[in-house]
């Protein structure tokens, strides 16, 4: 019970956030809701027992890109984006896009009718003390069965780290 | 509704230990930070041949209290175009965060508000960097110049020294195996030796990171009242501005905790193995002996000094000094003495012991840590800001960078040829004078490329 009623907690806080997120004229403010939505999505993993993605959640998205957004957002004049059109003239595409999602959603809870359970597959609870250590698994699985993907993106981070102080020590 | 009943019961029946100890911190925390506040500003005052609050209480001992309640009455002033909300949310954020972060430090091995968390050091880290949105939407708020800048510059210098603070927290982490802080500890329990000598040059890297994303002088760019008033905190003032003050001082715990924690040994005493004067039947060592020796030198001197104070409350007041000095000593001392006396309740008192020698030694290492911090602040003049981001990515991550590497050999060769504790010193001694070597590199590259200097000049000792 305890695990439901904080999962639709913050769901529901993700998605009022979101859409506030959207619907903010103040460029800062649909940052904030930015941020929330982040953090609730923090929490569900949170409450999925996947501490590790709940804090790479916060550390890189909070912590690290939310950060840059805001330094990014104080530096617009915001006067000017007020005053601007709020949202792009292309209805008729985004209901179609919207609808198609909406679709595939749709027949996905429809197809998992008939599978093993009835309608959508619902995992039961595992006990927090019965699952093994979050962060110990995750390194497991990236270290053997994902080395190589884990070896290329680890590598391109670095690059674009070097690349950042090469290109900060370029005098003109 | 009765679905959100049933599980809040679910929930403080598992939770309540953890709930208490949460609002008991959170009601205490203020309290520790005003008298950490007051110890600034005696060390500023010795720093600079003066006396420092001397007015409130003995010595000015009850300022922090006179302190907050001046700034509890105060007006509470939101200017007309701040945006109102967001001035509100500001330091409620950045105050939340630190005491957030509070929840997953350890404080002996018994003492842990999360218990035994498994991403601990990463969620101490993550979630008191979200502090910074405190800073910078306050500061936005606002809607000052002064304040805008300081939070422009706040979130440029979080983001640059937060690299270089991760990297040299992933060294400590090498040796460590695990983000568990518990675990941490007790792995440099099982090495007998503190991952700070086995990693100096990432300490030093932590140590400097962790100045600059506390905001503390002499990187406190955000607030440089020479330059832009009071920096973000410009508009704010009363107690929305000692949220700030809250948040900023609790910051620097988290942070000293967290160096302690993975660089210092945590709540292990100094050569958790090392026994040079054990007592065999008891298997205590002179270093168990040693705060509680500690506790009786100061309560000694407080009572020699009594007969010299002046007025009659100082002379009473070292009374009470030396006598808490006394207690303390002695609740260091039995649980040391009692094996000695009834060896049937050596079992019995062992928790004890590591409860409350934990307690004091991590309170020490935090407080030399704090102190260090001030020591600084006192020492250095204020960095310029393009002076500081200079430091941040030209030499800070490099070097981060570089030493996790040279550490990572270094591991590797220890492993190879089977070293463990002390003797691992073999092989992380040459990492880091090959760090050193590198660090010298680029801060001569560095010298080079400054335009005011001659080129090629060797790199002087004295810079």
């Amino acid at each position: 019970m305890l695990d439901q009623v904080i999962f639709y907690f913050f769901a529901a806080i993700a998605v009022v956030s979101a859409v506030l997120t959207v619907t903010r004229r103040n460029a800062v403010h649909s940052a904030i809701f930015l941020i929330t939505a982040l953090l609730a999505t923090a929490g569900i993993f949170l409450q999925l027992r996947a501490e590790f993605l709940f804090i790479v959640q916060i550390i890189l998205y909070v912590g690290g890109i939310m950060v840059l957004f805001v330094f990014v957002i104080m530096l617009v004049n915001l006067d000017v984006a007020v005053r601007q059109m709020q949202f792009a003239r292309q209805k008729w595409v985004a209901l179609l896009i919207s609808l198609a999602l909406a679709a595939q959603v749709g027949l996905m809870l429809w197809s998992s009718r008939n599978m093993p359970g009835q309608g959508v597959p619902v995992l039961s609870a595992v006990p927090a003390d019965k699952l093994p250590p979050n962060s110990e698994e995750v390194a497991k699985s990236l270290f053997s069965s994902y080395l190589l993907p884990f070896e290329i993106a680890s590598v391109l981070l670095l690059v674009a780290m070097i690349g950042a102080v090469v290109m900060a020590k370029k005098r003109t | 509704m009765q679905a959100v009943t049933q599980a809040t019961m679910e929930f403080m029946k598992e939770y309540r230990t953890p709930l208490i100890c949460g609002f008991v911190i959170v009601a205490v925390l203020p309290l520790i930070v005003g008298y950490v506040v007051l110890v600034e500003r005696k060390i500023m005052a010795d720093m600079q041949a003066r006396l420092g609050p001397m007015r409130v209480g003995p010595h000015g001992l009850l300022q922090p209290i006179a302190d907050a309640v001046k700034l509890l009455i105060k007006e509470d002033i939101i200017p007309d175009d701040a945006d109102k909300l967001v001035f509100w949310l500001a330091p409620v954020l950045s105050v939340g965060a630190a005491l957030l972060a509070i929840a997953g430090l350890a404080i002996g091995p018994a003492f842990q508000i999360a218990q035994g968390i498994n991403i601990g050091i990463l969620f101490v880290v993550g979630v008191s960097a979200m502090g910074i949105f405190g800073i910078v939407l306050g500061g936005w708020a606002s809607n000052s110049h002064y304040s805008l800048i300081g939070a422009l510059r706040s979130s440029a210098q979080l983001v640059s020294y937060e690299t270089a603070a991760g990297m040299a927290l992933v060294c400590g982490l090498l040796f460590a195996g695990t983000l568990n802080i518990t675990s941490i500890v007790q792995a440099q329990y099982d090495q007998g030796i503190w991952f700070g000598l086995l990693a100096p040059v990432a300490f030093f890297v932590y140590l400097v990171a962790s100045i600059a994303e506390t905001n503390r002088a002499p990187f406190d760019l955000p607030e440089a009242e020479s330059e832009l008033v009071a920096g973000y905190m410009t508009e704010f003032s009363g107690f929305r501005w000692s949220l700030y003050f809250l948040a900023e001082y609790t910051n620097m715990i988290v942070v000293a905790s967290v160096a302690t924690t993975l660089f210092l040994g945590g709540w292990l005493r100094p050569f958790p193995r090392t026994h040079w004067l054990t007592w065999k039947s008891t298997g205590m060592d002179f270093f168990d002996f040693l705060p509680a020796l500690l506790m009786v030198v100061v309560g000694a001197y407080c009572l020699a000094r009594t007969p010299k104070q002046p007025v009659r409350v100082q002379q009473l007041f070292m009374l009470a000094v030396a006598g808490m000095c006394f207690a303390a000593a002695a609740v260091l001392a039995a649980p040391v003495i009692v094996p000695f006396v009834k060896p049937s309740l050596a079992a019995a008192v062992k928790p004890l012991y590591e409860g409350i020698h934990g307690g004091f030694w991590f309170i020490c290492k935090v407080g030399l840590y704090i102190y260090f911090f001030m020591w600084v602040r006192f020492t250095l003049p204020r960095y310029r800001f393009d002076q500081l981001m200079r430091l941040g990515w030209h030499f800070l991550i490099p070097l981060s960078i570089i030493n996790v590497l040279l550490i990572g050999i270094a591991m590797i060769i220890g492993s190879y040829y089977h070293l463990n504790g002390w003797w691992l010193l073999l092989a992380t001694i040459p990492a880091s004078i090959i760090a050193l070597i590198i660090a010298l590199f680029i801060l001569a590259l560095e010298q080079k490329g400054q335009p005011q200097k001659a080129a090629g000049a060797a790199p002087d000792s004295y810079a």
